[in-house]
């Protein structure tokens, strides 16, 4: 076994113990840190297949970006275990079937439609031309309009969300940072030449 | 050096001996910055000393130099108490979270031009994922503690490290284009040509931007709320002690030295003289590339000693509203600049 | 709200955030005024409330009277005294507490005496290992005070004309 292999079947037996995990486990934060290890490990299996574009961004986006808001959320929440556990019963035929469905369609696509020369290893290219090169060559030309409509439909998303999510409450007191540093002595301060007071006051004071 | 290896330890199967070597050159590597960080700890308690118009320091050792090691050996043999309604595991594991990206990202770091562990093609992407990593250890801390004011630490930090990591990639996306490559290396060598041909100038407001992206990332004043003692105590540090706190106090400095090597790489020219003449081509790259990220940290410390801690809602306004659009205009000026004005060679 | 392309300028070029960073690397390269302490040490005011100490005459007699103004005026309640006619016919103490831990060192105990017998030192270095020695008794006081009488009774001589 080189060590190629030995670091794939390390990653994967991690990658299946940490995503059995994450359903298994009754605590929906530690739930959460192992679909964390899952992505990871998942990246390092990319790696050995010399994808290490992908596995990069899938740390960066997934567990860099979104598991990070993902933990926010969760973390935050005081959930009753005992009230979740209380419909197991009634929910398990329901989630299953789907289980069961969605094992079905992997082994269908698995077995019927993927050539067979997919299973082989990657072709290491010794040119020195990168796969990150590649996919961009391949994404701005190839499937430019594809990739343009994804990206704004992401934007509309995230306008939409921001929308929907934005109140004003009237009669709330902001401070606005913004008007704050824009501030300046000329508008608050004014400084005015005064006469000295009188001879009895000046008296007085000494 | 690497047949000299071989020849030594011929005798070991194959695997073995990949996997020494290559546990060989990460100590190679972070050996030397342990020694850093730990001299970076007393460099901070001396230059914000000064500042202040004090000496710092000065009693351990001849003018102190001894201080950071007594600093250790103290954290080293004390008691690492563990909260009792705290998860015990969580609670142990997120300060070695905090550290390993820290160090993990110094991989694919060229100090010269043939000196780097591992020339991998994204080494940039690397960077940024690995640092994107190092706030899982904050928010671990601050859930496995199960204490409401590390709970609070935790949860500024994450929003705040959410919200700079935008403005951080956007500035890197401009190195990205200008330099046409995701290699460290590469960027680099683009920048060769004495200091007015480094990107700090026609990428100068994307080199403020990361850089203060990086203050914030790496949680140092004046974006330190996820500490901020006058209000929450210590942050997500409350509850650590003795060593587990150390490793805390490790993270936060390799983190510093790794976003000022970073700084430097992208946009100070890495290991390349200032002046492509005799005297300066003379040094060799690694002292370059050494006084470089000294005098970045040096800024560390130096905006440390000089500006007060943000209030929360101006951290969040400064990273949404200013750093980020900022970074969009740049980008934009560096795409229409490149492409349709005839002073498009400024941009590559 | 109006375009100030001044205000612009400002906050593009950073400038308030260089001038803050210019005092500070001012005061970086500035003389460093730390006193290096045991080594160095600061001036003390002759009016200085350190340590307590019990005086004597210049012929060895105490100077106590057992008054017990001190004891009336403290406001910390830290002296305790007993006292008791002596062989001679004088009114003298058995015992003159005085408990460090409530001490305030306000100095009342002083201007209060009417001979000049409870004074405070300017020893400010002192230290104690057991709780137990927080109390110190007359013997002792009267010991501190016959240690440093010269220094003692230079700081009265200097301060006097401001009593």
């Amino acid at each position: 076994m080189t060590l190629l292999q030995f670091s794939f079947y390390l990653f994967s037996a991690i990658l299946v113990f940490a995503a059995g995990m994450v359903v298994t486990v009754r605590n929906p934060v530690k739930s959460a840190l192992f679909l964390v290890l899952a992505f990871f490990s998942a990246a390092c299996v990319w790696i050995t297949l010399q994808a290490e574009f992908l596995a990069i961004v899938l740390v960066l986006v997934y567990v860099g970006a979104v598991m990070v808001l993902f933990l926010f959320v969760v973390m935050m929440l005081d959930i009753d275990l005992a009230r979740l556990r209380a419909g197991f019963a009634r929910y398990l035929p329901v989630g299953g079937l789907i289980a069961a469905l969605l094992a079905a369609e992997i082994v269908l696509v698995i077995h019927g439609t993927f050539p067979a020369d997919l299973y082989s290893p990657p072709i290491v290219d010794s040119t020195g031309h990168s796969n990150t090169k590649a996919l961009g060559s391949v994404l701005y030309t190839h499937y430019v309009y594809a990739f343009e409509i994804a990206a704004l439909i992401l934007l509309v998303a995230i306008v939409a969300a921001i929308a929907l999510t934005m109140r004003k409450r009237p009669g709330t007191k902001y401070t606005h940072p913004g008007r704050q540093v824009k501030v300046r002595r000329e508008d608050r301060l004014k400084l005015i030449s005064m006469k000295a007071e009188g001879k009895s006051a000046q008296e007085g004071t000494t | 050096m690497h047949e000299f290896y071989l020849a030594l330890t011929g005798w070991l199967p194959q695997y073995f001996q990949t996997t020494l070597w290559i546990c060989l050159k990460i100590v190679a590597i972070l050996a030397p910055l342990m020694l850093c960080i730990t001299y970076l700890l007393f460099a901070e308690r001396k230059v914000i000393g000064y500042m202040q118009t004090r000496v710092g320091p000065n009693r351990v050792g001849p003018k102190g130099w001894l201080q950071p090691i007594a600093d250790a050996l103290k954290l080293i043999f004390k008691e690492i108490i563990i909260p009792a309604r705290s998860n015990r595991y969580l609670f142990l594991m997120a300060p070695v979270l905090a550290l390993a990206p820290a160090l993990a990202a110094w991989a694919v770091i060229p100090f010269t031009d043939t000196l780097v562990l591992s020339n991998i093609d994204a080494s940039l992407l690397y960077v940024l994922a690995l640092t994107s990593m190092g706030v899982y250890g904050i928010i671990i801390a601050g859930w496995a503690s199960n204490s409401k004011y590390a709970f609070l630490g935790a949860m500024r930090s994450a929003a705040q490290i959410v919200a700079y990591e935008i403005a951080m990639g956007f500035a890197l996306v401009g190195v990205l284009m200008v330099a046409g490559s995701l290699n460290l290396r590469e960027i680099v060598i683009n920048q060769s040509g004495g200091f007015w041909q480094w990107y700090w100038l026609p990428l100068l407001p994307l080199c403020v931007v990361y850089f203060v992206s990086g203050v914030a990332e790496t949680n140092r004043a004046p974006f330190d709320v996820a500490e901020g003692e006058s209000e929450i105590v210590a942050g997500f540090h409350v509850e650590y002690s003795g060593m587990a706190f150390a490793v805390f106090f490790l993270a936060e400095y390799a983190n510093m030295i790794l976003i000022a090597a970073l700084t430097v790489l992208m946009f100070l020219g890495g290991w390349l003289p200032p002046v492509e003449v005799e005297p300066f081509t003379l040094l060799p790259g690694l002292f370059w590339f050494g006084a470089k990220t000294t005098v970045v940290t040096f800024l560390f410390l130096w905006l440390r000693a000089t500006f007060p801690r943000y209030r929360y809602d101006q951290i969040m306004r400064l990273g949404w509203k200013v750093l980020i659009p900022v970074t969009l205009v740049w980008i934009g000026v560096i795409g229409i600049g490149r492409f349709y004005t005839p002073v498009g060679h400024v941009f590559s | 709200m109006r375009l100030d392309l001044r205000q612009l300028y400002k906050t593009f070029s950073l400038s308030e955030l260089r001038k803050g960073m210019g005092v500070t690397g001012k005061h970086f390269l500035k003389r460093k005024t730390t006193i290096m302490y045991p080594e160095e040490k600061t001036p003390k005011s002759p009016r200085f409330r350190g340590l307590h100490a019990l005086r004597r005459y210049p012929n060895g007699e105490e100077r106590c009277i057992a008054c017990k103004l001190c004891e009336a005026v403290c406001p910390a309640l830290a002296i305790t005294i007993d006292s008791e006619e002596r062989e001679d016919g004088t009114r003298r103490t058995t015992r003159y507490d005085i408990d460090l831990f409530k001490c305030i060192y306000c100095g009342f105990c002083e201007e209060a005496c009417p001979v000049d017998s409870i004074v405070l030192t300017d020893i400010h270095e002192f230290h104690m290992e057991e709780n137990s020695e927080r109390m110190i008794d007359k013997e002792h006081l009267l010991e501190i005070g016959d240690r440093h009488e010269s220094e003692i009774a230079a700081a009265r001589k200097q301060d006097a004309p401001y009593r």
